[in-house]
């Protein structure tokens, strides 16, 4: 009997741990010979934990688990109630297009022959075939633009390196996933940690560099200790170090782990970080391709890029780019996340809409309640309402609605969710995270946040919006990196699209 | 209890151009804070200011300069943990317990500290106890592991 349960951190965190210490201890008990397969997530968390067991018919899965729920699987597991049928019918699984993610959920990360025999390493194969010009060729033809949130070309950013004269260059992999309503890094990392060392180790003889580094963000356990493992693993199997598959390129990466500070995010910021300094922003020019960690000239990719080179240098550019619409090609793993019935991570060709990932994918809210309100893009993204949910998931179309797509995360509010509050929120988060450099964003999120905590008390309602529109100008304008750049977006957002809620307590003391 | 020569250890086993934070994590780690005569031990053997030492202790939000209670409570509060209601369990939670923030309850048994994010966003709300995950949390849930440290 061959069972896979998650060894995924929110799978571990809704119970799995005991799940599988129930199941073991219940194949003890009945003399079973049960063979338990830590994998990763296949992202459908509202099943979550999910336990898979092998079929001669496929994976079928049992979620979600709870311990009285294990002896039933030894006993009728077609009528166990928690049955949920073949794990890939599952229509949530079914609709995606998993190119990034095709191995996450389905291999034991862990174990470098179970990623080989799923295509592992053959990108790397052949990139060493192509040869640093020709992969940053093949990467800027798949079209893939950074999935931290810039979505900058991911190609010229590598053939910026790749020509840029040093005795040492980097690559530097940004692991520092803090948006809320994100988790595509952290299920990659503990799902199919291997791919990063591919991609990574890709990126390094494309551009010449020798050295790399995860930045991890301290709040991810188990996906540092993971990639640790893994890494000392490949190491081993002479897959990192000197001369790679007989190739004479060399490759070594370590993993960093952050302190908790979410401006680290901001590539410049990391890089400080990451030479042991507060993390503050640098301002740019220079850009980091050219001068970097340490001064020297350094690829920084958000993960999801980096775990997604591998599958463009195995199946080649142009199936990447068949996926996709206009200057947004391939797939993005979009997070599903918040107050929502089926949450979790769909990996889907760009130009889906909206309403259809909220709506159809998701099912709504977890609440029953109507859908209010949707953040797409972390704490520094915008906040759709429903008549808005027709927006194509695109760069360009979120960015034509005053958004943007982020790291891919969408947060799902009901209709009890307060705008104003949030609007609130976005002022304090700013204030907390900035690092302090620029003006508008350490000054102006604490004075924005004041005067939000004016309009919310009714004090003034009109001249003190007017005044929060004003400072969101300059913060927008002003500010050093996106973190006081796009404060304003959740901020403006919630006035343009809820301004019922940011009168409401002028309306509730004029009725007194 | 401080002891010079565990810092001397750590400061050189983690030697390099990177090394403040990752020694910074390694005492907080064996002394649960970095205190002030840790500091100055670090900056002494790094050639650095106490200043710089200070500058990167108070910038980050896990390191602390205080010790804490014997548990550790992180509850997120980021907004797909808020859109489930866990601002409003945390809030009540605090109040109950007489802490703010931050704040360890005066039997020293448990300080409640805020995260922004532990990843578990689509099985909010979600708190860390101890460096073990927890997510679903509804109140009742909340109130359960808060009493599991009590």
């Amino acid at each position: 009997m061959r069972i896979y349960i998650p060894c995924d951190a929110a799978a571990i965190a809704t119970g799995a741990d005991k799940i599988a210490a129930a199941i073991t201890a219940e194949a003890t008990r009945r003399g079973v010979n049960a063979h338990i397969i830590r994998n990763g997530s296949r992202g459908m968390f509202w099943l979550e934990p999910l336990v898979e067991i092998v079929t001669p018919q496929g994976r079928t899965g049992f979620g979600p688990m709870t311990v009285a729920d294990v002896p039933g699987l030894f006993e009728a597991p077609a009528t166990h109630p928690k049955a949920v049928g073949l794990v890939e019918e599952i229509p949530f699984f079914a609709k995606q297009q998993r190119l990034t993610f095709a191995r996450c959920g389905v291999i034991d990360p862990l174990d470098l022959d179970d990623y080989t025999a799923h295509g592992g390493f053959a990108g790397l194969a052949h990139a060493i075939k192509l040869g640093p010009a020709g992969i940053c060729a093949e990467v800027k033809e798949s079209g893939l633009r950074g999935r931290g949130g810039a979505g900058f070309p991911t190609g010229i950013k590598w053939e910026t390196v790749r020509t840029a004269p040093a005795d040492q260059k980097y690559i530097v992999c940004n692991a520092d996933e803090g948006d809320s309503g994100t988790f595509a890094d952290r299920m990659m990392m503990e799902g199919d940690p291997f791919s990063l060392v591919e991609g990574m180790t890709i990126a390094g003889i494309a551009t010449g560099a020798t050295k790399g580094y995860v930045y991890i963000r301290s709040e991810y356990p188990h996906a540092i200790q993971t990639l640790n493992t893994v890494i000392a693993r490949a190491r081993q199997a002479k897959l990192l170090g000197a001369d790679i598959m007989g190739s004479g390129y060399s490759f070594d990466m370590e993993v960093f782990v952050g302190a908790g500070a979410y401006v680290c995010g901001e590539e410049t910021a990391l890089l400080d970080s990451l030479e042991g300094k507060r993390g503050q922003v640098r301002a740019k020019p220079p850009i980091p391709a050219l001068v970097g960690l340490f001064g020297k000239p350094t690829v920084i990719n958000n993960a999801i890029s980096l775990f997604t080179i591998p599958v463009i240098l195995e199946k080649g550019a142009k199936h990447y780019a068949d996926f996709g619409m206009g200057r947004s090609r391939g797939t993005m793993p979009v997070q599903i996340a918040g107050n929502v019935k089926h949450g979790g991570l769909f990996e889907v060709a760009f130009g889906i809409t909206l309403g259809e990932i909220i709506n159809d994918i998701a099912g709504g809210t977890a609440t029953g309640r109507p859908v209010r309100a949707v953040q797409a893009g972390g704490p520094l993204g915008a906040y759709f309402p429903p008549h808005m949910f027709d927006t194509p998931y695109d760069y360009e179309a979120f960015t034509k609605r005053d958004g943007l797509i982020g790291h891919g995360g969408l947060v799902v509010y009901d209709d009890k969710v307060d705008m104003a509050k949030m609007a609130r929120f976005a002022m304090e988060f700013c204030a907390h995270e900035s690092c302090g450099k620029c003006t508008p964003c350490r000054i102006g999120s604490t004075r924005g946040m004041e005067v939000m905590d004016k309009i919310i008390a009714g004090q003034e309602p009109e001249k003190n919006i007017a005044l929060v529109k004003d400072l969101c100008e300059t913060m927008k304008f002003g500010s050093l990196c996106a973190l006081g750049g796009f404060t304003p977006y959740p901020v403006l957002s919630a006035m343009t699209h809820f301004p019922e809620d940011f009168s409401k307590a002028a309306i509730k003391l004029a009725a007194e | 209890m401080f002891k010079p020569e565990l810092v001397n250890t750590i400061v050189d086993a983690h030697q390099g151009p990177d090394g403040l934070l990752t020694i910074l994590h390694a005492i907080q780690e064996e002394f649960g804070f970095i205190s002030e005569d840790a500091m100055r031990q670090i900056a002494l053997r790094l050639n650095i200011t106490r200043a710089e030492v200070y500058g990167v202790v108070s910038f980050y939000h896990d390191y602390r300069t205080q010790p804490v209670g014997r548990h550790v409570l992180k509850l997120c509060r980021a907004e797909a943990c808020q859109s489930m209601g866990g601002d409003t369990n945390a809030a009540a939670l605090l109040a109950r317990l007489g802490v703010d923030w931050g704040g360890t309850t005066a039997d020293g048994r448990l300080t409640v500290e805020p995260v922004y994010c532990l990843g578990l966003c689509a099985c909010a709300p979600s708190a860390m106890l101890d460096g073990a995950l927890h997510a679903r949390l509804d109140a009742a849930g909340l109130e359960n592991l808060a009493q599991e440290a009590l």
